[in-house]
């Protein structure tokens, strides 16, 4: 009712003025351009969330770029291990979560840690616990999505996944295209050359575009940045089109706030120089910063939703129902994930009660036939 | 008579030298220093270096740093193919260089695949086993009968590791090759690439790869082990307290401050290669050349060769006398990898066959 009333409110607001002049102009107008002011209100008040992977070998500088993208510190009780402690060190999922907010907007952070991969002596399959928490995410929303109370489903499912490539190869290496071999189809990838501040200018480019390179000849989906639409300005063509050609994005990021050409930025201090992380000549990170928050944040939900899930989804019920039709089962019109594989017990719970059923049934319908005989 | 019994001969007169024809006791012994410099001139020297680590560290582009030359595999290979070989390969190039008269026969070895595979398992047993395969000509060579005047040697020296500058500690595979290697060749960790790190991240850098290594009984040149007095230990302390070595490489040059230099140049300043200030390539060049060069050869061959020779003859000594003398013996090395066909030196004298290694030229 209220929004009704904030509704006729607004319309009414908008004809006011123009009541006298010209009134049969505005009577075509019905009012439903307001629906994105609505729908903006209520999403504020929801507040968004965001869930972020960084993936990569360890000393890549994950943890410092995510604290310069989010000018935040998540880090703050970690505790590094020594490399006898990491020799039996398996892949591990660290999950933090933050919540900030900016000029009312509140977002709820997770940010997805991957300690440990790529570390160890023999990193077959280290990808694995990874693609399995993907997986998990996604069965944990498949799930919610088929239950009864749908109000409140928590979302925590893998966003984006920013992979950190180490800027010392010569391009992708064995265990960097298995990785992103494995995890294309589950997630957004975005690909990162870190630490570039060890390359010069000409070094990045051939490095990025030997990536691009081998990135098309193995086949792997990266997250390719949507379309603009043609009745955009050709300032934003422009910029768009820079943005695709700049990746990957080469990125530095930075913990500490140094002086530099008389101000205070971020970033590191050298005998020869000082770099600065949000300078766009020193490195990809406000490109990096502005594609991930500004301008495609609810890009990569949306694709994460329609394609990656749903992929996943889809996958998830061909193999229910091909299950279904071997074990001769009738076919629920609502494919239902089952609770839980069900072990040798229940099974045999759950005949023997169908069977007790089906009895009944038939009892029944020998009393019904026995009333029907007897009233004739 | 002490009078008559000293030798009566004019000292040598060298332009320039103190004339010593009012000094007696003077026999001309220190005349053998420039003998020896004359000799060596003519010889010339040898120097063997292995570098080992990932691909991309910058290990060609160092060792052209050093000899201020193209010594590289890479340079030398018309088309050099960027692939990661499928096994790990070694490959080794030969240069004669001269300076100031004095020539250089340098062998740079090369090992490209280590530590770039996805299962990284076993990767220095290829490393250990060349270093071996050295050791072992040299012994077939030595035990020789006839044998030749100057024994070529082609014993590795020097292996130089290239740690990639995480900033935080080193990598298993790291701790697994040096424990290994440290026993049978000397080794020279650096970080490699080093401008990545800030100067307080290099000292914590190298503060905790000192003390892992500490940690893990992992002995790098220069050993304590081996200083053969105060002098030598302070000097050796100090290097000690400076290993491993921030390096960087480049082998273009750039005009700084009216200077020909060699440097890397970013937007934000210019690396210059040969400033202490910068990075440490200084002191790695002094230490592999400019002052432990022959320091490193002595312990290569009187310590870690020694070491393998001692335990090949034992090992050949007891099979030799548990199998009949005409038998060649196969030796299974300690380490638990087969030996390949040398035989025991026999008793009548008749050589023994030896294999002659031959490297890519």
């Amino acid at each position: 009712m209220d929004a009704i009333m904030l509704q006729e409110k607004l319309v009414e607001r908008l004809l006011c003025p123009r009541v006298r002049t010209a009134r049969q102009k505005e009577k075509q107008y019905v009012g439903f351009a307001t629906l994105p002011n609505q729908v903006h209100r209520k999403s504020v008040k929801k507040g968004f969330d965001f869930t972020l992977m960084v993936a990569g070998e360890s000393g890549m500088g994950k943890s410092t770029l995510v604290n310069s993208l989010f000018l935040t510190d998540l880090y703050k009780e970690r505790k590094l291990l020594n490399a006898e402690e990491r020799i039996n060190q398996t892949v591990e999922i660290i999950k933090h979560t933050v919540d900030i907010e900016e000029k009312g907007v509140k977002l709820k952070l997770t940010i997805v840690d991957t300690p440990g991969f790529g570390d160890a002596v023999n990193n077959n399959e280290c990808w694995k616990p990874i693609t399995d928490y993907i997986d998990q995410q996604f069965e944990q929303y498949f799930r919610d999505e088929s239950g009864l109370n749908r109000k409140n489903i928590q979302d925590n499912r893998v966003h984006c996944c920013l992979y950190f490539i180490p800027p010392f190869g010569h391009g992708l290496r064995p265990v960097d295209v298995e990785f992103m071999k494995a995890l294309h189809e589950k997630v957004n990838i975005i690909p990162l050359i870190a630490k570039a501040d060890c390359l010069t200018p000409n070094e990045i480019k051939k490095l990025k575009d030997r990536i691009r390179e081998e990135i098309d000849k193995f086949g792997i989906k990266v997250y390719q940045f949507p379309e603009c639409d043609s009745d955009e300005d050709e300032e934003f063509k422009q910029l768009d089109k820079e943005l695709k050609e700049c990746t990957p994005f080469a990125v530095i990021g930075s913990n500490t706030v140094v002086e530099a050409r008389g101000q205070r930025v971020r970033g590191r201090l050298y005998p020869w120089g000082i770099v600065e992380v949000e300078n766009q000549s020193h490195c990809d990170f406000v490109k990096l910063r502005n594609m991930l928050i500004r301008s495609h944040m609810h890009d990569l939900k949306d694709v994460t939703c329609d394609v990656h899930y749903e992929n996943y989804r889809a996958q998830c019920i061909q193999e229910m129902t091909s299950k279904l039709a071997q074990d001769n089962r009738m076919e629920s019109p609502i494919p239902i994930l089952p609770l839980s594989t069900p072990d040798v017990e229940t099974e045999k719970l759950i005949k023997l009660k169908d069977e007790e059923l089906k009895r009944m049934q038939e009892m029944l319908n020998k009393m019904q036939q026995q009333m029907h005989d007897k009233e004739q | 008579m002490s009078e008559s019994a000293k030798p009566h001969h004019p000292s040598p007169q060298v332009k320039g030298e103190k004339t010593h024809a009012s000094d007696f006791s003077y026999v001309g012994i220190d005349a053998i220093l420039e003998q020896m410099r004359r000799k060596a001139m003519k010889q010339g020297f040898e120097l063997n270096i292995m570098v080992v680590g990932q691909s991309g560290l910058g290990k060609s582009t160092l060792m052209n740093t050093l000899f201020k030359s193209k010594v590289s595999r890479k340079s030398v290979q018309p088309n050099p193919e960027e692939r990661i070989p499928k096994t790990i390969e070694i490959k080794s190039i030969s240069h004669d260089i001269e300076e100031k008269g004095v020539r250089m026969k340098l062998t740079v070895i090369d090992t490209p695949g280590f530590g770039d595979h996805i299962n990284n398992e076993n990767c220095w047993q290829p490393i250990m086993k060349f270093i071996n395969d050295q050791y072992e000509a040299y012994l077939q060579e030595e035990i020789n009968i006839n044998r030749k005047k100057r024994i070529p040697d082609s014993r590795v020296h020097c292996c130089i590791y290239f740690i990639p500058p995480t900033g935080h500690c080193l990598r298993p595979l790291d701790v697994e090759f040096m424990r290994r290697l440290s026993k049978v060749v000397n080794i020279v960790p650096v970080i490699a690439k080093a401008d990545t790190l800030t100067l307080e991240e290099r000292d914590f850098f190298k503060q905790t790869i000192r003390e892992e290594l500490r940690a893990n009984g992992i002995d790098v040149y220069p050993q304590k082990e081996f200083d053969e007095d105060a002098d030598d230990r302070m000097i050796n302390d100090k290097i000690r307290e400076m290993i491993p070595f921030a390096v960087v490489g480049s082998d273009q040059e750039y005009q700084v401050n009216g200077k020909r230099i060699l440097g890397r140049k970013t937007k934000w300043g210019t690396i210059e290669v040969e400033n202490i200030g910068h990075c440490e390539f200084a002191y790695l060049r002094d230490l592999l050349i400019r002052t432990h060069m022959q320091n490193i050869k002595d312990i290569t061959g009187s310590i870690h060769y020694e070491t393998y020779r001692v335990r090949r003859l034992n090992e050949s000594n007891a099979h030799f006398k548990s199998q009949p003398s005409d038998q060649p013996a196969v030796q299974p090395k300690a380490n638990g990898q087969p030996e390949v066909k040398p035989s025991a030196p026999q008793a009548n004298g008749v050589a023994a066959k030896h294999e002659v290694m031959s490297h890519e030229m």
